[in-house]
């Protein structure tokens, strides 16, 4: 009797361990079944539709045209993001340094949570304060007939990920041993010395990863872009034009859509090509941060 | 001479280490006053919209007039049902990474999934809630499929808080109890779990804040642009607050300037609500800690 009841008890707790085991693996399992089901989507418009056409297509008028060319839509998200990069890495890296090296305690301890506030605020609320107020004052800026445009995408993107940008680049000037700032300072340097000369260039790859990762906010963002670029899937070359970028374009037209048909099929064509360029961008800036906490 | 070079060079220095100085805080300022002029304004424009009619109310006249209750409410069912799921397999994928795998290639690769799913667009979880939930499992646009979605959305908030809890619980409480006889189930769910709550609690509360602002995964999944019935089951379409948003300032003409600020001021409300709980929980956690 008490050897079954041992029994039943090696056999509980081996279910036990095999179960936790599964809601282990959940996140592998997730993202493969992520991926599997955007390539068993998007199998059907690559195989019908001719892929060097849609690479170098410069149209994308699914409905009308039966067009599907990538450019356009490559074009708009490069535009922004390129835009909100630009913005951002200053202000983040500038900010981070402040934060982290340069702030007296009390100054940092109010200015952080203050950051991490523009986090909270949900990507659709920062889409409509774009449209009433950002939009309005480029449109009047620049002359426009329209403020919906690439710039107002940047500016926005720009703003959203610096939370990322921020706290991972002050993470990474934090790290850098106080021993390096106090040999620094018995050498005679100065304080703003220290800071530029031994504790950037020892956070400069923590500060690479942040950037990366907040490209990667940047790039996969959906709801702002849609709201305030002017989703027009034209090829421009300038930020002072509506544009169209990958997100917006399968936010915008899956609704219309007929489910299997070609059009379906080529959002999720879209939606894969999205999912490698984030895991490659996370990729990189994974390894950066390890080598971070290796270090 | 040479004096006065020096003193020169050193004048030319201290500028030089001024100007850097207020770059960086004007930089930094701007930052600040970007996000707070954001939520001030948003705050002055939407709080004279918010009302108890407003709050609980369903829309009329073309979601022109009236309130948005449906939209408050399905967002509540939303939450819920991402939670129901979310929190449990959450909690055991971080027991497993904490207590039981050992330091090899396969630990390394659910770190780095994790990682990964949660740099993942949240329109892609859209496109495939949509292709999983909705059309293979056939559950259709509603509050199932939106749930799932999100659910999967911030899978990786609540294991990564989790594992961070169930690390600071220290390793002679589980000796103490394993010694005692308990087996090492009866030593996470009697010990280990009980003392990690208030770091489990803050976790899913951060999630369900994310979860609740989303709308690039519920678009396909369960948004409905009207649905002024309240849902009878887990498989009816609800409005959300999010979608709300999006439609009354972009896909509806002439919608009253007001209900839109306040929809986007009750939108933000809900997720500082989770965001400032969770943080509180945290801190309290902490100071109890250190004591």
């Amino acid at each position: 009797m008490a050897q079954l009841r041992i029994r039943l008890k090696k056999v509980k707790s081996f279910l036990i361990e095999k179960f936790i085991f599964l809601n282990g693996i959940i996140s592998i399992l997730i993202l493969g079944l992520i991926l599997a089901f955007l390539i068993a989507n998007s199998i059907r418009f690559f195989s019908s539709y001719p892929f060097f056409e849609f690479l170098t297509g410069q149209k994308w008028s699914p409905t009308v045209l039966e067009k599907f060319g990538f450019v356009p839509l490559l074009a708009g998200s490069l535009l922004v993001t390129f835009g909100a990069i630009v913005i951002a890495m200053p202000l983040g890296i500038g900010s981070a340094i402040y934060i982290g090296e340069l702030a007296p305690k009390a100054v940092r301890e109010i200015l952080k949570p203050l950051i991490e506030v523009m986090a909270i605020i949900p990507s659709v609320v920062i889409g409509f304060i774009g449209i009433k107020l950002l939009a309005p004052i480029i449109k009047n800026l620049f002359n426009l007939s329209i403020g919906l445009t690439a710039l107002t995408g940047s500016v926005m993107l720009a703003f959203m990920s610096l939370p990322t940008i921020i706290s991972i680049s002050e993470d990474a000037i934090n790290s850098v041993p106080s021993r390096y700032k106090h040999a620094s300072i018995a050498l005679g340097a100065t304080k703003w010395e220290t800071t530029y000369k031994i504790v950037v260039p020892s956070a400069s790859s923590g500060m690479f990863a942040a950037v990366l990762l907040g490209l990667g906010r940047i790039v996969g963002e959906t709801m702002t872009v849609l709201m305030i670029t002017g989703n027009s899937p034209r090829i421009v070359l300038s930020w002072l034009q509506p544009v169209r970028t990958i997100t917006a374009t399968i936010a915008a037209e899956m609704g219309e859509t007929v489910q299997g048909g070609l059009h379906y099929s080529s959002l999720f064509a879209l939606g894969l090509i999205l999912f490698l360029i984030t895991f490659l961008i996370n990729f990189i800036s994974d390894r950066f941060i390890n080598r971070i906490r290796k270090s | 001479m040479l004096k006065a070079g020096i003193e020169i060079n050193k004048r030319e220095k201290i500028i030089r280490e001024k100007f850097f100085y207020f770059l960086l805080l004007f930089l930094t300022v701007v930052v600040v006053a970007f996000v707070l002029g954001m939520v001030i304004y948003l705050i002055i424009k939407g709080s004279g919209a918010i009302s108890w009619e407003f709050l609980s109310q369903k829309p009329r006249s073309g979601m022109r007039e009236g309130g948005i209750f449906p939209a408050i409410l399905g967002t509540i069912y939303l939450i819920i049902g991402t939670l129901v799921v979310s929190l449990p397999i959450g909690i055991l994928s971080a027991v497993y990474l904490n207590e039981y795998a050992s330091r090899n290639k396969l630990t390394r690769i659910i770190r780095f999934s994790i990682i990964n799913m949660s740099g993942v667009p949240s329109i892609v979880y859209g496109l495939f809630g949509l292709g999983f939930f909705v059309i293979l499992l056939k559950f259709g646009k509603s509050i199932l499929a939106g749930s799932l979605t999100l659910a999967f959305l911030i899978l990786p908030v609540i294991i990564t808080t989790t594992e961070e809890a169930l690390k600071a619980v220290p390793g002679t409480y589980r000796y103490a109890s394993l010694a005692l006889g308990a087996t090492k189930w009866q030593t996470i769910t009697k010990v280990v779990l009980p003392q990690a709550l208030p770091g489990i609690i803050t976790g899913s509360v951060l999630g369900i804040g994310r979860a609740a602002g989303e709308t690039a995964p519920i678009i396909f999944t369960v948004a409905a642009f009207s649905q002024p019935n309240l849902p009878n089951s887990i498989f009816s379409q609800v409005m959300a607050l999010p979608y709300h948003l999006y439609v009354l300032a972009t896909q509806l003409t002439n919608t009253p300037e007001d209900m839109q600020w306040g929809t986007a001021l009750v939108l933000l409300m809900v997720v500082s609500l989770f965001a400032i709980a969770g943080t509180a929980i945290r801190t309290r956690f902490r100071l109890r800690r250190k004591e």
